[in-house]
């Protein structure tokens, strides 16, 4: 294997050094239980305070307005079932969402529905941006909640979420974002945008998987998900998992400080971009602009997205695709189709999230490794056998 | 998922990929829409023996992989017998598909008993066969 390159940083991403290294002391020494009234539990408690405060420092929110939970999709999970349920007493039964969503959001709004409330899923332009005019038809005096997310995890786009607010809030909806993917990758300060939610997982920022984290506004009030022993100030059993708390800490901080490096991390994206968008019949998924810093997600033409992947792991490079062909149903990607993105072009579609650790070599390597499987690929294609005869009318 | 080393080897390696001109049977599986789209080209001698098989498809690891397969299996045989090739039987010499695979094999077999009935209908043989579909049709 002449070079491993792991480009897919939005799937997860390796726990850096730094981070284990905060983590280990929290599993060796300090392992109380933060609940508990000894010198053990003490320290503890004084550890996970001290991590809930970091957080709060780097997203511009207080301590007390951060929530551990076990990742993105518990978070995602509890700020859309507690603000419905809560909001019902209020005579709120209408939930808005987007038709790009991660599954823990479409899943989570799915199931609200069949216990009765009303669901509006708004759709998103060419580029994936939410319509905000479709939004503002949408949300009334019913509304429980907006849930938007912060940016794309497939294609990167990243949503107008200022805007987003000033719709939700001005029928009085809570808005919650999904920010996942952009956390890290995004300078977001809670102190100036006005979102009364905002999930966040450990492990797309270097931080180990099982540990993230929801930001309920202080003032918003919503039912608990998981019920247990009082952790949380009662809003969220489970005995605290410190050590990956600190790590997260550790990880956000990281993150916060390494914002000024991203621009390198754009030009290493705006090249594969460039590059890879010269092979024919190829076009770029998402916000040319307007995407994560990271993430570059290009659509190959009569070709599948899963022999490409395997072609590419082959050559030592990780990558992920909207193809159906990983899952078991036959539809490709949710995100793309809603982009209005063909099913053709959606089977062939390649995503690359690079990171810090990704240097110009990994992209070099890239650009000249995948032309050749794309036009192997192709070579055996009927579509392309189409094209080269000249018989395809969408070519 | 995992696909087995046989698999592997077909994906990467795959046999008799290619067209051939005046085929005696062609058969078209699959659209696009789904992911997947085989094509089967036959060329058949007079004692309705295959004697070349060639395929192009687009398609996942397993497509590209029972493609290549199918045309091993029923290369060098007669039209016969490629009719009696079940998907489970190039299921097996693949040695394991993943189950959420297992229609990329139904394809395959679709796609030679399509270019068989390509060719009855060329030399006005009637179709006593039925042909299994991979996809529901649109």
């Amino acid at each position: 294997m002449a070079r491993f390159v792991y480009a897919d940083n939005a799937a997860t991403t390796p726990v850096s050094r730094e981070v284990i290294e905060e983590m280990l002391p929290c599993l060796e020494e300090c392992y109380g239980n933060p609940s508990s009234l000894h010198q053990k539990g003490r320290e503890a408690k004084e550890i996970l305070d001290s991590a809930r405060e970091r957080i709060a420092k780097v997203l511009g929110c207080d301590a007390s307005e951060i929530y551990f939970t076990s990742g993105g999709t518990e978070s995602d999970n509890w700020a859309i079932r507690g603000a419905a349920i809560k909001m019902k007493a209020k005579g709120r039964t209408h939930i808005v969402t987007s038709k790009i969503e991660h599954h823990a959001v479409l899943h989570t709004c799915d199931a609200l529905e069949r216990e009765g409330f009303t669901v509006t899923r708004i759709g998103v332009d060419a580029d994936g941006v939410v319509d905000l005019e479709e939004l503002s038809r949408a949300v009334n005096e019913k509304t429980a909640l907006v849930a938007i997310m912060y940016a794309n995890n497939e294609v990167g786009t990243i949503e107008p979420i200022r805007e987003i607010c000033d719709i939700a809030h001005s029928k009085g909806a809570l808005v919650f974002t999904d920010a996942v993917q952009a956390v890290g990758n995004v300078k977001i300060d809670l102190s100036t945008l006005p979102v009364d939610m905002l999930s966040l997982s450990g492990h797309k920022l270097h931080a180990p998987k099982g540990i993230g984290a929801l930001f309920v506004r202080k003032g918003v009030s919503i039912n608990n998900l998981i019920e247990g022993g009082g952790q949380e100030k009662r809003r969220r059993g489970g005995t605290e998992n410190v050590a990956f708390a600190v790590g997260l800490a550790a990880a956000l901080e990281m993150a916060e400080k390494r914002l000024c490096e991203l621009p390198r991390v754009e030009k290493m994206r705006d090249r594969l971009i460039d590059e890879l968008t010269k092979i024919p019949y190829s076009k770029l998924n998402g916000h040319r602009t307007n995407r994560l810093p990271g993430n570059a997600n290009i659509g190959f033409e009569f070709i599948e997205g899963e022999s490409m992947l395997l072609w590419l792991d082959i050559s030592g490079i990780c990558a992920s695709t909207g193809s159906a062909c990983s899952s078991a149903s036959l539809d490709p990607s949710h995100v793309l189709l809603a982009m209005g993105v063909p099913h053709e072009r959606a089977h062939g579609s390649l995503r690359l999230s690079i990171s810090h650790d990704t240097t110009d070599e990994d992209i070099d390597y890239i650009i000249e490794t995948l032309p050749p499987i794309v036009e192997k690929l192709r070579n055996m294609s009927p579509l392309w056998e189409e094209v080269v005869k000249g018989n395809n009318k969408n070519a | 998922m995992k696909y087995s080393e046989k698999v592997m080897d077909h994906f990467t390696n795959p046999r008799n990929v290619g067209e051939i001109e005046n085929a005696d049977g062609v058969g078209v599986v699959g659209n696009a829409k789904c992911g997947d789209i085989m094509k089967m080209y036959l060329k058949i001698d007079e004692n309705d023996v295959i004697t070349d098989c060639k395929f192009k498809t687009f398609g996942c690891g397993a497509a590209i992989a029972t493609s290549s397969m199918a045309t091993e299996l029923v290369k060098g045989h007669t039209v016969k017998e490629a009719l009696a090739l079940t998907n489970s039987a190039v299921v097996e010499a693949l040695e394991g598909l993943p189950p959420v695979k297992v229609h990329c094999s139904v394809l395959a077999e679709e796609a030679i008993k399509t270019a068989v009935a390509d060719y009855y209908n060329k030399i006005g043989r009637e179709i006593d066969f039925e042909i299994e579909k991979a996809h529901d049709e649109e």
